[in-house]
């Protein structure tokens, strides 16, 4: 079994015998990926059901599809995200030939948390192999069957010199850490965040940290209530809230909330059956240690539960829980929820709601649910978040074409289509000029006279490429 | 103080005096005005640090400046507009764009080699990305530093733009405060402390480092003038150029040609007696003149080597046949010494540079455009020019980055405002059609998971090959039975008219 060392030196020698660089490479390798995928769409499910009794709709749309997407939309693309992007010259380097080229970086690692172990480790991993990295992946131990799982398919199906996946917990990730890596991408809390940009600044690694937040959800103006609260219970508590871009809390009037309440009582009933413990459309909590911080947050809290509040530890179940009454202090606004606990919070106006937002954090994401479009543009253009969406949640991250990534504490950098390739990338400024008009390059040697000054501001200028060719 | 200022600015741009984009361009007109007003000041500044000559400084910075400043107004519009992306079935009929916006209060820590390039162009992005900067040049450069203290206030914003000065404590003190983004040029032992004291607050940096960048000259190119153009570029600001070519790589046969080309060269720029040219520049001070000359201890140089510690004076220096291992060779020269390190051929200088740690430049002097490729593709640098020294700096279209030791991020031209905002994903939905979001509610069957995997399926058109024939035979069979229908209508209409006719000529006869 090689130790983490020689794994990082065997991919960097795989890196620079330069086998990862021909697109076709490429191309193979995301195809064996998406074959993994599917030839073991079963077994994936089944892992997850073991590790978050995530049901199998969950599974399939936020897990085993959007990866899909990913590696179709990364096959498709690969050969035009390889191209030298040509630029705009000035009239100096007219006839220079001027490119920015995309080189793999070298060998960068991934870490991946628990909540959407598959997604949140090969989507990453999906920009990395387009970009022709090598990459060593390192699951969460937290959600142990997939862990395992990826761990025994990846080396059945990607090559082994080009792709490790190591595994284990808090004590090797650190180990791991203080190997040399050309960039490091997490998924995870602020407080790790924090220890993996120390080790990283040792070998002036880049890094793409997606962490998290309370994205806040303010409910105001006029509103179709039955809609909006089908959309909002729908994002909060999906795998039982335990999303990086789930919904926080609220923020709404109090004329809202009382109009509000009754609709969420009974959507969550459509949604979940009575007895939400036996709907089989209900996730769990991930691990007692996070059941138990759950409902140390329920019990510390000076909010009232109208709804849910019911438990079981061995099962690791909590019901869907909204509570009201809660103030700014309260225990459930100390941290993300991370759960399936929506705290209902109420501002008199909407300046007061932006106030309070913009008194916090960044989040990753920041909703807003109203049928007025000023309302909207109020909030979008007086706050800042990772990403926004208005009028539904989490949807937002399926496409494509949208940067993925948070801003100041929720995170920094992106991926998702071709922002993964980027992120993966060096892009590297090429200018290839002839040899002709050397007396041209006469105006900028020694000695120097006005004259070549003042030629030289003109043929340099931005402006004087445009209008004479 | 700077804590203060740091503060102020921080409430300057909550209170949202930056979001407009007029403001921005007012500001940055400013700048220009500045630098056009000022230009005489800031070249006596720069020529009191490093003696430069009065063209060198608004050739090789204000220029730039300018440029950079021009480039800004004209498309800042453009640059804080919306940016539409492609949507899937599930949003297509919302708004899918990008929204670049600012961070908040950056802090840009200049350099003293251009100290005046190194700041204002990071500046350039901060303003027009809507953002706060406090502006931190570098003590070593002395005058520079005063005056830009002396001059911003009067003409930007004195909350939003602050300067602040002082050597290494006050930096230090200054990063212990929390910033949206860093903006830090210098060397890489020190980026990696800003990047150590950045990881404190997850605070994200731009490191603009520096490094050895290679300069290989292959046997059958024009030395002549490959030798003029490396000579330029690496004694311009007597060596102190992050993208200054440091080490030359090239075959001993011609290493005998390329000492006497710069030779040649040196005396046609700089005469007999470089120090008596208004041309030539100083070391920065007496501690790099030091370490610069230690460099070359043990060996002796074939061009120049004469030095006055009294004006920071080192001739323009060539060296040759210096081995890998030297101290010549360890660090990052900044200075006007430049060494050539023999080769066997291009594949033995590939290996050399790949062995090396990632350069901020590569040049390449070559005429076969396949080995200039296959060097290009084989090695990697933060930029590269090819028959040329420091041009692609130049070219604000081009990013303008490091790699590795050489640094992170990019910037120029619009590279700055993206690298300087933040990309906000947005989706605008209504809440109407709520019937077809009905699918991916609970409780779910397979019929209601299907739907949905349609609706969040990308890319919206599947470009498969099957998909492309058999829309190109749809096109061809519609166009043809379109083409039918019209000669259909044409002879029936024609038949009509013929029929009119003959009649009319039957009622005639």
């Amino acid at each position: 079994m090689d130790t983490q060392s020689q794994v990082v030196d065997k991919l960097r020698s795989a890196f620079r015998s330069g086998v990862t660089i021909p697109e076709q490479f490429r191309r193979t390798q995301l195809t064996k990926l998406m074959s993994m995928i599917k030839d073991n769409e079963e077994q994936f499910l089944n892992a997850l059901h073991k590790d978050l009794s995530k049901p199998k709709f969950e599974a399939i749309v936020s897990e085993i599809d959007i990866v899909i997407n990913e590696l179709h939309y990364a096959i498709a693309n690969l050969k035009s995200w390889m191209q030298p992007e040509y630029v705009s010259k000035s009239l100096a380097t007219k006839l220079d030939d001027c490119f920015v080229q995309r080189e793999p970086l070298g060998v960068v690692l991934i870490i991946a948390p628990w909540n959407y172990p598959l997604h949140l480790l090969i989507l990453p991993m999906v920009g990395a192999i387009a970009a022709g990295n090598c990459v060593i992946i390192k699951p969460s131990e937290i959600s142990a069957a997939t862990d395992g799982l990826i761990a025994e398919l990846v080396p059945k199906y990607l090559s082994q010199d080009c792709y490790a996946v190591v595994r284990g917990g808090a004590e090797e990730t650190k180990a791991l850490l203080q190997n040399r890596f050309d960039h490091i991408f997490y998924t995870g809390s602020q407080t790790v965040a924090r220890s993996i940009l120390q080790a990283a600044s040792v070998h002036l690694t880049p890094v793409t940290l997606e962490l998290g937040g309370k994205s806040p959800c303010i409910i105001y103006g006029r509103i179709d209530v039955t809609a909006a609260a089908y959309r909002l219970i729908w994002a909060k508590f999906f795998n039982a809230g335990q999303s990086c871009v789930a919904p926080d809390y609220v923020l709404c009037s109090p004329a809202t909330r009382d109009a509000l309440l009754p609709v969420l009582r009974n959507t969550l009933e459509d949604f979940y059956g009575k007895e939400p413990q036996k709907c089989p459309d209900l996730s769990r909590i991930v691990s007692h240690r996070h059941w138990t911080r759950l409902m140390e947050l329920l019990r510390r809290s000076s909010g009232k539960i109208i709804v849910g509040g019911e438990s079981d530890e061995e099962d690791k179940y909590i019901a869907p829980t909204v509570v009201v009454d809660v103030a700014e202090d309260d225990a459930l606004m100390q941290e993300e929820i991370f759960g399936p606990i929506l705290p209902i919070l109420t501002v008199d106006s909407l300046e007061k709601g932006i106030d309070f937002i913009n008194r916090r954090e960044k989040p990753l994401a920041l909703y807003v649910f109203s049928d007025e479009s000023s309302v909207v543009d109020t909030v979008l253009q007086n706050t800042s978040s990772g990403g926004f969406c208005s009028n539904d949640g989490i949807v937002y991250m399926t496409l494509p074409g949208l940067p993925f990534g948070g801003v100041g504490a929720s995170g920094w950098g992106s991926y998702h289509g071709h922002w993964g390739f980027e992120t993966f990338s060096h892009r590297r400024a090429c200018m290839l000029r002839g040899w002709a008009l050397e007396r041209l390059n006469g105006l900028r040697y020694p000695p120097y006279t006005d004259k070549k000054l003042s030629w030289l501001r003109w043929t340099t200028s931005a402006k004087s490429g445009c209008s004479l060719m | 103080m700077e804590r203060q200022a740091v503060q102020r600015a921080k409430e300057a741009f909550m209170g949202g005096r930056t979001r407009p984009l007029e403001f921005r361009l007012q500001q940055l007109r400013a700048l220009q005005t500045m630098i056009t007003e000022k230009e005489t000041e800031i070249s006596t500044a720069v020529k009191q640090d490093l003696n430069r000559s009065q063209y060198d400084t608004p050739l090789l910075e204000l220029i730039g400046i300018e440029n950079e400043i021009q480039l800004a107004i004209e498309k800042l519009a453009e640059w804080a507009a919306p940016r539409p992306v492609e949507k899937n079935l599930l949003t297509i009929s919302d708004e899918v764009y990008i929204q670049p916006e600012p961070l908040g209060v950056v802090l840009i820590i200049g350099a003293w080699n251009y100290p005046w390039a190194l700041t204002l162009l990071p500046l350039v992005g901060a303003i027009a990305a809507g953002n706060a900067a406090v502006v931190k040049p570098s003590e070593l450069s002395e005058y520079s530093s005063l005056l830009l203290r002396a001059l911003l206030p009067r003409y930007l914003d004195k909350d939003l733009y602050p300067v602040a000065t002082g050597g290494v404590s006050e930096t230090q003190e200054l990063l212990k405060q929390r910033f949206d983004h860093i903006f830090y040029t210098g060397s890489s032992t020190v980026g990696k402390l800003v990047m150590e004291a950045a990881a404190h607050h997850l605070t994200p940096v731009t490191l603009e480092l520096g490094g050895k960048s290679p300069c290989y000259i292959d046997k059958n190119c024009d030395i002549r003038i490959a030798c003029r153009r490396i000579t330029w570029g690496k004694f311009v600001n007597c060596g102190q150029t992050c993208i200054a070519p440091d080490y030359i790589l090239c075959e001993p046969c011609i290493q005998g040609r390329v000492v006497e080309c710069i030779r040649q060269t040196l005396l046609e720029f700089y005469g007999a007696d470089p120090k008596c040219s208004p041309d030539y520049g100083r070391i920065i001070n007496q501690h790099h003149f030091n370490r610069v000359l230690g460099l070359m201890e043990g060996y002796t140089p074939v061009v120049g080597g004469q030095n006055d510690a009294s004006q920071c004076y080192i001739a323009p220096t060539v060296l040759k046949d210096v081995p890998p291992h030297s101290r010549l060779m360890q660090e990052e020269i900044f200075g006007p010494l430049l060494p050539i390190v023999t080769v066997s051929d291009m594949d033995d200088a590939i290996r050399f540079i790949n062995e090396r740690e990632k350069p901020l430049a590569l040049y390449i002097f070559c005429t076969d455009k396949k080995a200039t490729k296959r060097m290009i593709e084989e090695t990697t640098s933060g930029g590269v020019t090819v028959n040329d020294v420091l041009m692609h700096y130049t070219l604000s279209s081009l990013p303008f980055g490091g790699v590795g030791h050489s640094g992170m991020g990019y910037y120029h031209g619009k590279h700055s405002f993206d690298q300087l905002s933040h990309q906000r994903a947005c989706l605008v939905r209504s809440l109407g059609m709520e019937r077809v979001n009905l699918a991916r509610y609970p409780p779910q069957d397979r019929r209601r998971a299907r739907r949905v995997r349609m609706a969040l399926k990308t890319p919206l058109i599947d470009m498969s090959k099957r998909t492309l024939v058999w829309a190109i035979a749809a096109t061809i069979i519609g166009l043809g039975l379109l083409i039918t229908l019209l000669v259909i209508l044409l002879i029936a209409a024609g038949l009509n008219c013929t029929c009119w006719y003959w009649r009319g000529f039957y009622n005639y006869f």
